[in-house]
């Protein structure tokens, strides 16, 4: 009795350490790393939340397109570039501090909710492949960003200052300084415990947002969503509108990723503006899969735990590098090829299942058809 | 009135009809090229250097381009995940120098080289592919960009010392760029090379303006030479039964063909192709470029042969041809044509446009949908 008990739970911490293996693999990286790298703690502590701060609120705009079936929303790089227009705008009127910050997401609202119209139609026309498709949408649009940031700010859209022009009188220069909107989200209500910062304005914003995912899954709307997201042709059977539904959760994703953008922007101080959002969907991913995320389910807490440890790994990573190899170089590749690693295991593993439930459909299929035969 | 609202009509569905055989988007870029082509010597280009130019890529980049067909004929979808047969040809012309050779030899030795990398990278890309059936395009991409993270790593790691390819400094990792004078440097460009000037001097004849074109028919042949080899294998048994398994996979298991390791066999050519291909444009270029370079030809060589009007599921030799020409040949003429109309060199930002939005379409067509 009692050893059929103890296999069972063998078999349930089996089942919970295959379901995690990501997060546990990542946690025993860290473990190696960190004495490595020979941080104090409080320095480690103080990074992470910071990131925490920077980073929650773009991860978090992921979990709509989960929700929705559409797997990992590479396309969320066209909200940050979105925020980036706005902050570029803002930035140029000289909206300093708080307001500026707010003027920038209301600003980016339009911009990431048209980018995010696109986005949505054009992965309704290549349903089954939605993923590759955002993110190819991610180059072409980022054709469009430079366009207009390179050439038409200047001439055709007015730009007042020429401190953050191009010498050459048109086009954005490669940095523009927000440092006088730097870090102001972040420094309101800010708590310091020994050193350590938190910046309990951004969590409460972030929080807000958890609690808007929580309620939102209740709604009409959000349930809407999840039907979409366990099968199109029955959710269409049953009179919700697949199309608008998935077009929406994809607008919903690319907004918040651009009210991400200026959290993200405010805390770093400067506007890198032409690869400021070139890795930002990367990272982003890859942190939610290391927190234990699938293609098809995440859930809040595996976007804080993602970040956690992601970045955990991040900070650590080049000087354990420099550490074992003698190059920080090898350390900092090493974290790209983790990042990159993450979601291609996590992509083999969701499109590997996919297929395995095909089968088993199918199995079971033809064994009732087969028992149907015998009955008659 | 009546017959002519007709007339119209059909004339309409007839113009209709060569579109959709035609493709809009490759109606658009021939014509943007040939608008280039007639603009060019009214602007000031040098007509000449400009085709000599665009024959240059072609010979660098038609191999690479030829090295999609066969993932997409055994119906792999677009290789997105061509850095790792770059990573291949550049194992393989990275040790060649590393070992000592120089001239044509190191680029013989390369290929040689490079061989059994692609077959066995190949080999496990391709039994990873057929575990994922259906999702091939998304993972291609990650397990190119993975492996080339991978191999940024090993470059610096790998005991490479040969002082032509390590940094000065500390005598080990690989420089991000290797110049490859004294190796490989044109020299499938310079066999059987025909330079219009050098022909014309010994002809004792003037061709004026012709005399600045320059074939490199070595890079030419060998592109012909391989492109025959897959047509002509397309045609045999083996090719016949990958085209079956790439158009309908349940018919071809029905018919008993092994639909995983003729996949399998696929993926093998096409990054032994791909291999191959990156050694031709390093031959061409004169470089090889290590770290993320890989990655940086990935999507213009996937535009091409989309420009070229291969499907998700079909393509051709023609369509690799016709795109690489259109491909490159937009590359080439827009930067030097804009600046000399408007002195602005837009033409980064345009081929972005143009290659994804390519991209794109093909990805979005309702026709050939999901299999």
């Amino acid at each position: 009795m009692s050893q059929k008990k103890n296999a069972l739970a063998g078999k349930k911490a089996l089942e919970l350490l295959s379901g995690n293996a990501v997060p546990i693999m990542f946690i025993i990286i860290c473990a190696i790393f960190i004495p490595l790298a020979g941080f104090s703690p409080s320095y480690l502590l103080n990074e992470i939340i910071t990131r925490m701060g920077r980073n929650l609120f773009l991860v978090l705009c992921l979990l709509f397109p989960i929700m929705a079936g559409m797997g990992l929303n590479f396309a969320m790089t066209l909200g940050a570039m979105g925020a980036e227009i706005a902050v570029i705008l803002v930035a140029d009127w000289q909206i300093w501090g708080i307001p500026g910050v707010v003027l920038s997401m209301i600003l980016s609202i339009p911009f990431s909710a048209l980018l995010g119209f696109i986005c949505g139609t054009l992965q309704n026309m290549s349903k089954g492949r939605e993923m590759i498709t955002s993110y190819i949408i991610n180059f072409f649009i980022n054709g469009w960003y430079l366009l207009i940031v390179l050439y038409t700010m200047g001439p055709i859209i007015p730009i007042i200052h020429s401190s953050i022009m191009l010498p050459r009188g048109y086009g954005i220069r490669n940095t523009v300084s927000l440092l006088n909107m730097r870090q102001c989200l972040d420094d309101l209500l800010a708590i310091r415990i020994s050193g350590v910062k938190i910046p309990v304005f951004t969590f409460l914003l972030v929080g807000l947002l958890c609690l808007f995912i929580v309620w939102f899954r209740r709604t009409k709307l959000g349930q809407d969503m999840r039907a979409v997201g366990q099968d199109m042709q029955v959710a269409k059977d049953a009179g919700i509108n697949v199309d608008r539904t998935r077009i929406l959760s994809v607008v919903m994703s690319t907004v918040c990723a651009g009210f991400g953008m200026v959290i993200y922007l405010q805390n770093i101080g400067n506007l890198p503006t032409y690869t400021g959002h070139s890795q930002i969907g990367m990272f982003c991913i890859a942190a939610l899969l290391v927190g234990g995320a699938s293609v098809e389910k995440a859930t809040i807490g595996n976007a804080f735990l993602g970040v956690t440890l992601f970045h955990l790994m991040f900070i650590v990573a080049p000087s354990a590098g420099k550490v074992i190899t003698g190059d920080s170089m090898v350390g900092e590749y090493f974290r790209v090829f983790l990042s990159y690693g993450v979601i291609t295991i996590a992509l083999i593993m969701y499109e590997a299942k996919k297929r395995m439930e095909k089968s088993r459909a199918g199995q079971e299929l033809a064994q009732a058809q087969k028992e149907e035969e015998a009955a008659q | 009135m009546g017959t002519n609202k007709t007339a119209a009509a059909a004339e309409k569905s007839r113009f209709q009809v060569m579109l959709e055989q035609f493709g809009l988007p490759r109606l658009i870029l021939s014509g943007f090229l040939l608008l280039l082509l007639v603009m060019a010597p009214f602007v000031g280009v040098d007509l000449p250097t400009q085709i000599t130019n665009i024959i240059n890529r072609f010979s660098w980049n038609a191999v690479l381009v030829l090295a999609l067909v066969p993932m997409v004929h055994s119906g792999c979808g677009l290789n997105f995940g061509l850095p790792l047969a770059v990573i291949c040809g550049l194992m393989g012309g990275t040790l060649s120098i590393q070992l000592g050779f120089t001239g044509a030899m190191s680029f013989l030795m390369a290929v040689i080289i490079a061989t059994p990398f692609a077959v066995l990278l190949g080999g496990g890309y391709g039994l990873l592919l057929n575990r994922i059936k259906g999702g091939e395009m998304m993972i291609a991409t990650y397990v190119g960009l993975s492996i080339m993270s991978f191999f940024c790593m090993m470059w610096l790691l790998l005991p490479y010392n040969n002082p032509k390819m390590v940094y000065g400094l500390s005598a080990s990792g690989l420089r991000p760029t290797i110049s490859l004078e004294g190796f490989y440097d044109q020299t499938l460009a310079n066999l059987f090379k025909i330079d219009f000037h050098e022909v014309a001097q010994s002809l004792h004849i003037s061709l004026g303006p012709l005399e600045r074109i320059k074939i490199p028919t070595g890079s030419l042949l060998v592109f012909a030479l391989l492109a025959l080899l897959i047509w002509a294998f397309l045609h045999t048994k083996t090719g016949t039964a990958m085209t079956a398994v790439g158009s309908n996979p349940n018919f071809a298991r029905a018919a008993g063909i092994n639909v995983n390791k003729i996949r399998t066999l696929s993926v093998i050519m096409s990054t032994w192709l791909g291999a191959m291909g990156i050694l031709i444009y390093q031959q061409g270029f004169g470089f090889i470029q290590l770290y993320n370079a890989p990655n940086n030809l990935t999507m213009p060589t996937v535009a091409a042969i989309l420009i070229g009007g291969a499907l998700v599921n079909k393509a051709t030799i023609a369509n690799v041809i016709i795109g690489t020409i259109l491909f490159q040949g937009m590359v080439t003429m827009t930067p030097t044509i804009m600046n000399a109309i408007v002195h602005m060199d837009m033409s980064e930002v345009i081929r972005i446009i143009v290659s994804q939005g390519m991209i794109l379409y093909a990805l979005t067509r309702k026709q050939e949908g999901s299999k």
